[in-house]
């Protein structure tokens, strides 16, 4: 578990006032702990995107929520379809994936 | 590796304004984490970084015009990315579904193969259809959370629900009210109401499990001396009995005066650690410790001298 004081000195240009707000506006959420909040390496690298987008890319705060929202569904769909992929390496025969992918192949066009 | 000048499409000229502005610009177009799964605007956006920290600073653009720097002559330190973590089990931290989710449900199913392969194509409007989980957060207090409450929970659009928060529930637990979230259409059952319950601490208790620990000041005649004193616990306070020659960090035990029982848990304990507290300075008390000579000296801080 990584604590705040080690987040801010990892990610340069990262202030603590703004990592407390992105805190409070559940945008990053490290687990709580007794000893404050404890991290885990996905908070810190949301956390560093988050500062990219805000100071590299000039998305204001005030869009910020926007674009946090749709990367979420953004990666909630491709961690389905990669759940749904594993599933059908697993348990759909071969020759039905060929089958599949050809009529895909034909029919999406 | 191409040109940085022609990698972020400026002119050889370009001002430093206009090289920041074409690197935000690419930066906002390729950025992995931004292009999951996109090889191509990983690679770009390689280059556009690394002809951006060559001409993003003076000093190194000058010595790559004068050429005492090429444009490979750049190391890259490797990138921690956010999507390796999004897309993997870690990602549902962030999930729209609440962290909880397993990631499928029956409704996603139906989704993908009604949508995506097309195995049941229905497009009329008065085929019946779940109604939605809505999500919602409460707060709680401590003993709350730890002894079960009923709290009334105001939604957005003015309907209230009955939350009731079961015993022992944890910081972060979601509660699944049945039916209580969008309506079905034609027929179809009603989503649920998915409540994330944040559980605030307590200035005296912490939780650990189904056990409650709490630091319990007592006097020094009480540490030496034992007798009754009165412990809080999440039930209410109790008295509590402290053996003579208790010593501060004594932990004592009161069994099941912790979480109460719940979801098949037995009662946890609520742990006391005594912390003796000296108070106001007391004449006598100071007399007769400089005229004490104890019958068993001791070292206290022996063991810290002691290598493991």
């Amino acid at each position: 578990m990584i604590g705040i004081d080690v987040v801010i000195a990892e990610i340069s240009g990262l202030k603590r006032q703004d990592l407390e707000r992105w805190i409070s506006n559940a945008w990053v959420r490290p687990d709580k702990s007794a000893g404050g909040y404890a991290f885990r390496e996905i908070d810190v690298a949301r956390a560093r995107l988050i500062l990219e987008m805000r100071d590299e890319m000039q998305i204001s705060e005030d869009a910020l929520p926007v674009v946090l929202l749709l990367l979420d569904q953004l990666y909630d769909l491709r961690r389905q379809m990669r759940d749904l992929n594993n599933a059908f390496l697993q348990v759909v025969p071969r020759d039905v994936r060929q089958d599949l992918a050809a009529h895909l192949a034909t029919h999406t066009r | 590796m191409a040109d940085p000048y022609t990698t972020l499409g400026v002119p050889r000229d370009a001002s430093q304004d206009a090289i920041r502005d074409a690197y935000r610009k690419l930066a906002k177009q390729h950025h992995p984490d931004l292009n999951p799964g996109n090889a191509k605007a990983e690679e770009t956006f390689k280059a556009v970084s690394a002809a951006n920290s060559i001409l993003s600073d003076p000093e190194k653009r000058g010595k790559f015009d004068r050429g005492e720097i090429d444009d490979s002559g750049q190391e890259q330190a490797p990138r921690e990315s956010y999507r390796e973590h999004a897309e993997g089990g870690p990602g549902r931290r962030y999930s729209r579904a609440g962290p909880q989710s397993g990631g499928w449900s029956d409704a996603d199913f139906g989704d993908i193969f009604n949508s995506v392969f097309g195995e049941r194509r229905q497009t009329d409007d008065d085929r019946p259809s779940h109604g939605r989980d809505e999500h919602y957060v409460l707060s709680t207090t401590f003993l709350d959370a730890v002894n079960g409450a009923t709290r009334r929970l105001t939604l957005p659009d003015g309907r209230t629900l009955e939350v009731t928060i079961p015993p022992g529930t944890l910081e972060g637990q979601i509660l699944r009210l049945r039916g209580l979230g969008g309506p079905g259409r034609n027929g179809a059952p009603a989503g649920d109401a998915l409540i994330e319950v944040h559980v605030a601490e307590h200035r005296l208790f912490h939780r650990d499990g189904q056990d409650i620990r709490l630091a319990l000041p007592v006097t020094l005649s009480e540490a030496v001396l034992g007798g009754h004193v009165e412990v809080p616990t999440p039930g209410g306070p109790v008295s509590m009995r402290v053996p003579p020659r208790a010593d501060s960090g004594t932990e004592l035990r009161l069994r099941g005066r912790g979480v109460p029982a719940h979801d098949g848990l037995a009662a946890g304990d609520l742990y006391a650690k005594l912390n003796v507290v000296l108070g106001a300075p007391d004449e006598a008390l100071e007399e007769f410790l400089r005229n004490w000579k104890p019958k068993n000296p001791i070292d206290p801080r022996r063991t810290m001298r002691e290598q493991p």
